[in-house]
């Protein structure tokens, strides 16, 4: 294991899936995204969530960089998803 | 799936340890959910001030109530909350039950290794749950291999005991319970921590290709898999959800 | 806004002059966590202030211990709701950084390591408001409160407090920090609440 413990404080991808189910019709956790930054094509709920932030962050578990945040500001609901390239959902 | 946050009731208690509740929920026009998933509960003071957190769903039922489990930390803002105060008739808001990642598929029939850490348990006893309700179908994963392995502190930390020794005799569940600070009455085993070796021990092995769950703090969560990954486990078939808390080890 | 839990009051929260609206207590001093820490060998730090031309103002480690220090006390206000009061902080004054810095911007983007960006108008940073901190209670700045050294400008939610400081940007015009440009105040004065746009 590398790194100190408070670099463990993060949950998975799934935890951000109530967040989430606000913007998204279909669970998006379980779709893959591409990273804008480095490439890695994967399941979001793969992805890192830090939750204790000052929003909800998703990073990339490859480079780290972030995927999306979300800003919950009482009356609305902030999503920046510059992070992610690409999005594939799956119709069940 | 119910989109949003939507007011449940509080229709049963039932006190699971000493530190620990179950709470079961009626939320009205829920049809089902799938077992492994998750509800964001919010609580607001009079003040407007809210908190939300997170809780697996520890039942299987078809129709609309759930039930959670939630444990009490001490010096936690929601959970004494939900532990202590909240009664019969009372209204949480909830939002899902949501997350398709961390579930379990009946029509999977890959054989299936649980792996718990403390209150993670509660997701993993959905799938249980559900692995015993599509034995009774025809869905493949109800004829798969179930087992579950489950560290605790000590006996009286255990959720669901009775029903856990009740579901450990179907020919299809193991059941492991490794006890790592107080081991039961008129064991000859110490209590220990969980460690690799332990792990590979009893669970099922690499070449099954079974699909793994592992569930509780996040340092648990994080040790576990990179055992299972050692051990010959692809990456690829571990699933895990992290509680939060860094500071618990197994 | 949702049904009120019975009996849910969260952190206690009390009435003490020290405490901006909506906000409590607290003892600790909790980390925020948004990613892995970043983890900086003084030996490559550096801090630099960046003008509208193009000039690169840059101190190193050792020239920077080697500016004026001050000692500061001080309340600190994180907009997730928690204070601490009278926090003790040692670091290099702004003032003196801008000492030698000719611009005529009223406005700044503070960079971290790590790639964090907050921005804070000039005269918020001037003055005798604003530090580059890189002591905590007697101790050296833990990494995951932002050492070696952050941004320390109190009188704002402590967002704007960079941790994991390396510079400054001279801008012209105000412009959204990361917080900022996704639901955050582009102010954040703490008395008057101004947690999001
Ligand atoms: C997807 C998901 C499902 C979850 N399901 C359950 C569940 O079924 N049952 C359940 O009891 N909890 C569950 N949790 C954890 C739960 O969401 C809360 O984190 C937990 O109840 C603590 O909340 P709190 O407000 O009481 O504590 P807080 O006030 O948030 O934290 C108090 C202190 O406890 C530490 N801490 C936070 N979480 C944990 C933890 N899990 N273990 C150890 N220390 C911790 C914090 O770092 C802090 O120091 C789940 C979390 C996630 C992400
Ligand atoms: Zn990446």
């Amino acid at each position: 294991m590398t790194g100190d413990l408070d670099d463990l404080d993060y949950l998975d991808g799934n935890a951000a899936a109530g967040p989430l189910s606000e913007f998204f019709a279909i669970d998006v956790v379980s779709a893959r995204g591409r990273c804008a930054h480095c490439g890695r094509t994967d399941a979001l709920a793969t992805a890192r969530v830090y939750p204790n932030s000052h929003g909800l962050l998703l990073r990339c578990p490859g480079c780290t960089e972030i995927l999306l945040r979300l800003v919950d500001a009482g009356d609305r609901v902030c999503l920046d998803l510059q992070g992610l390239s690409f999005v594939e959902l799956r119709r069940h | 799936m119910k989109t949003g946050w939507n007011v449940a009731e509080v229709i049963e208690v039932t006190q699971e340890t000493r530190t620990a509740r179950t709470l079961r929920l009626r939320l009205p026009g829920l049809a089902g959910h799938r077992a492994g998933q998750h509800v964001d509960v919010r609580l607001s003071a009079p003040d407007g001030y809210t908190a939300v957190r997170s809780y697996s769903v520890a039942s299987a039922s078809p129709g609309d109530e759930l039930d959670l489990t939630v444990e009490e930390l001490a010096d936690g803002e929601v959970s004494p909350y939900l532990v202590r105060q909240v009664a019969v008739g009372d209204q949480l808001e909830v939002r899902g039950p949501v997350g398709g990642w961390f579930v379990w598929d009946p029509a999977d029939p890959s054989p299936v290794q649980l792996i718990a850490g403390g209150s993670g348990v509660v997701p993993l006893m959905a799938m249980l749950r559900a692995h015993t309700a599509a034995a009774g179908s025809a869905s493949p994963g109800g004829a798969a291999p179930f087992r579950l392995l489950y560290s605790v502190r000590g006996p009286d930390a255990v959720y669901y005991g009775a029903e856990l020794d009740d579901l450990a005799r179907l020919p299809l569940v193991d059941v492991t319970v490794v006890y790592t600070r107080e081991a039961p009455a008129g064991s000859n085993e110490p209590p220990r921590r969980l460690d690799a070796a332990t792990l590979v021990r009893s669970t099922l092995p690499a070449a099954d290709n079974p699909a793994v769950f592992v569930c509780g703090a996040t340092a648990f969560v994080e040790t576990v898999a990179d055992w299972l990954v050692q051990a010959g486990h692809s990456p690829a078939r571990i699933k895990t959800e992290r509680y939060g808390g860094t500071g618990t080890r197994p | 806004m949702g049904i009120v839990s019975p009996g849910f009051f969260g952190r206690p929260r009390r009435d003490d002059p020290g405490l901006p609206p909506g906000q409590y207590l607290t003892e600790g001093f909790p980390v925020l966590s948004a990613g892995p820490t970043p983890r900086i060998d003084p030996d490559e730090w550096e801090f630099t202030i960046t003008t509208e031309t193009g000039q690169v103002h840059r101190w190193s480690w050792t020239e920077f211990l080697a500016l004026k220090q001050d000692d500061v006390s001080t309340d600190i206000h994180c907009v997730t709701s928690w204070s601490k009061l009278g926090t003790s902080w040692r670091g290099v004054s702004l003032d003196t950084l801008f000492e030698s810095v000719e611009s005529d911007c009223e406005f700044t983007m503070a960079h971290s390591y790590g790639g964090y960006t907050t921005n804070v108008p000039l005269d918020d940073l001037l003055g005798g408001k604003a530090w580059i901190a890189h002591e905590f209670d007697g101790e050296a700045l833990e990494p995951a409160h932002g050492g070696p050294a952050r941004l320390l400008v109190p009188h704002l939610y402590f967002w704007k407090s960079a941790k994991w400081v390396r510079g400054l940007e001279m801008l012209r015009q105000d412009e959204p920090g990361f917080w900022e440009s996704n639901g955050y105040h582009m102010y954040g004065d703490p008395w008057r609440e101004e947690r999001y746009w």
